[in-house]
């Protein structure tokens, strides 16, 4: 059941580009990653960052920066961009991991306003207007993926390795523990580990992983700009966790796939995308704890268990 | 070192919220291989000594020795490295971990594996064995892949000790194990730590005075902070000023 699931989701985001706009496809693959790496944090290690755009937007930046400027190949900028943004990550950890709850929630708001402060002012990033032009570079030097058909198939691939790569940590040794912590932290001290090195790994982890999301953003449109800093992105990814479901592997990736296409469906009517977010966040929290894809492996339980009987 | 009488010491410890004395200029000697019990009425500061002991708080005052070593300045994590560990009052497990992954957790403190995110989970079924083991000592067998949110509390007071002697500890500090729990299970309970204290020295702090009558070796008395007596069964039960503790205690608690 679960195979033919994931079988079937690949088989169609294969054959999608040729039935939906890529770059929407591509947008929603990003936010995938960026969705991911949340959940990392805040369903697994229970740490709330209220500042995950700053990864994201940094290594946009970044890629587009040593693309502009240097002949990198595309893969080793949006890498190094994600190590740059997985170093941030570790820092900001290292600071943060000490408190919990609201307050670690608010450090990491503090360094997202900093980091966006900083942007903001630097010349390279080209301030208010941002970072026009982006080239794709050759892929490993030698393939031209430019075209948005084959680009669209590098970010799918990108996205899969990304969705392999947090399902193998979060099914790790390291994300029993991160769990455990997660559940009870003091315990997990008494039982002679540290847990503010997990968090702070589990950070570096995330980071670098919205670092990539990032960095293929930035390719993908060719620009970067403040607002992947903002906190309305930290913000709406923490939309799309809850949407999706928090602590399943899948639900925050379909979060990001319903709040991508609602922005884009609801684009024309300005404000008005904001308001519908916000309605949806309250309909969520009032009648989806779980989430979409929470409630829905809900209802087939009972389902089944309704035929079992 | 290992050779010394006492396997935990404590000397002159305490603990001070703002003005408030918590725990205040407390001696506790325990002798190795003992199970020694701490006992007194509700607010007599027992866990907060725990709290002291295991590092969880930093104390105000005084030295804390195990083995001979002085830990005084070690942090929890490696307080229960050098294998002094403890259970908590309120249960404390992982709740969304089945009570398997629960004990493999604590297993994984000294099996070295507890970093590798990259490593599939597989790689630690070899802690299963040992993991199962525990359950099955604590009569867990059954609830091996339920989630610890499902257990009945006595079987989640049951999967904490199986998780602190997943580490085999040498000192093993328990608040209240068999708080809240049936008749039924306090017997069993009793009955697993009289077994496993066997090769290790174990502090207990309970109310149950039948539970204390039958395993303690030793007994010290705390009362508002500090220790008011020390002594065996017979000698604590017969004292005044530990009757007029209690019912005292009782007083505060109405
Ligand atoms: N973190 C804290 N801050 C302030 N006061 C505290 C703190 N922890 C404990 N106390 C106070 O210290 C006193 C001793 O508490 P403690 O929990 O050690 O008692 P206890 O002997 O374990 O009681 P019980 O039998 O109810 O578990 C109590 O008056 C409690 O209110
Ligand atoms: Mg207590």
């Amino acid at each position: 059941m679960r195979i033919a699931l994931v079988l079937t989701g690949i088989a169609l985001s294969l054959a999608a580009p040729f039935f939906v706009y890529p770059v929407l496809l591509m947008t929603i693959l990003c936010f995938v990653i960026f969705a991911a790496s949340f959940n990392l944090l805040l369903g697994y290690a229970g740490l709330l960052c209220f500042g995950q755009a700053m990864f994201l937007g940094l290594s946009a930046y970044m890629t587009g920066l040593m693309l502009k400027t240097t002949g990198m190949s595309i893969e080793l900028a949006i890498l190094a961009s994600a190590l740059i943004s997985a170093a941030l990550g570790a820092f900001v950890g290292f600071v943060a991991v000490r408190r919990s709850g609201i307050q670690f929630a608010m450090i990491t708001f503090a360094f997202a306003q900093f980091v966006y402060f900083l942007l903001l002012q630097s010349e390279f990033t080209g301030g208010e207007d941002g970072m026009q032009g982006i080239p794709r570079s050759n892929l490993f030097g030698i393939f031209d993926i430019s075209d948005s058909m084959t680009f669209y198939y590098f970010v799918l691939a990108a996205t899969l390795l990304v969705i392999l790569l947090v399902y193998r940590i979060v099914h790790s040794p390291f994300g029993e523990i991160l769990q455990a912590i997660r559940d009870n932290e003091v315990r997990v001290e008494s039982l002679g580990f540290r847990p503010e090195r997990f968090k702070i790994l589990a950070m570096t982890i995330s980071a670098g992983l919205a670092g990539l999301a990032g960095g293929l953003k930035a390719t993908v449109f060719g620009f970067a700009t403040l607002t992947d800093v903002s906190w309305t992105v930290s913000g709406e990814v923490i939309l799309m966790t809850l949407l999706g479901g928090l602590g399943t592997l899948s639900g925050p990736m379909v979060g990001a796939g319903i709040i991508i296409v609602m922005n884009d469906e609801l684009a024309q009517f300005g404000e008005w995308a904001l308001i519908a977010q916000g309605i949806i966040l309250i309909l969520v929290i009032l009648f989806m704890r779980r989430g979409v894809v929470g409630e829905a492996g809900a209802l087939i339980r009972r389902i089944r268990s309704r035929k079992a009987n | 070192m290992a050779d010394t009488e006492y396997a935990l010491e404590a000397r002159g410890i305490g603990k001070r919220f703002g003005e408030f004395w918590a725990v205040n200029n407390v001696d506790l000697k325990v002798r190795r291989g003992a199970i020694h019990a701490l006992i007194g009425p509700n607010g007599a500061g027992k866990t907060t000594c725990f709290n002291l002991l295991t590092k969880t708080l930093q104390p105000s005052t005084g030295k804390i020795i195990l083995d001979g070593e002085d830990i005084s300045r070690l942090r929890t994590s490696d307080v229960a490295k050098k294998g002094m560990v403890r259970s908590f009052q309120i249960s404390a497990t992982f709740t969304d971990l089945t009570a398997l992954q629960n004990v493999r957790v604590a297993l994984q403190s000294s099996h070295g594996s507890a970093w590798r995110f990259w490593s599939p989970i597989s790689s630690i079924y070899k802690l299963n064995e040992r993991a199962e083991d525990l359950l099955e000592q604590v009569g867990l067998a059954d609830a091996r892949d339920m989630k610890a949110a499902e257990l009945s509390y006595g079987k989640k007071r049951a999967l904490e000790i199986a998780t602190t002697l997943a580490l085999e500890p040498k000192v093993m500090l328990l608040d209240e194990p068999t708080a809240g729990m049936g008749h039924e299970d306090i017997e069993p309970i009793t009955e697993l730590i009289r077994k496993v204290s066997r090769d290790r020295t174990i502090v207990i702090v309970e109310h149950n005075l039948s539970v204390v009558s039958t395993l303690s070796d030793r007994i010290t008395v705390l009362q508002a902070g500090q220790v008011l007596m020390e002594g065996n069964y017979a000698e604590v039960s017969s004292d005044e000023r530990v009757i007029a503790a209690y019912l005292g205690g009782v007083d505060d608690a109405a």
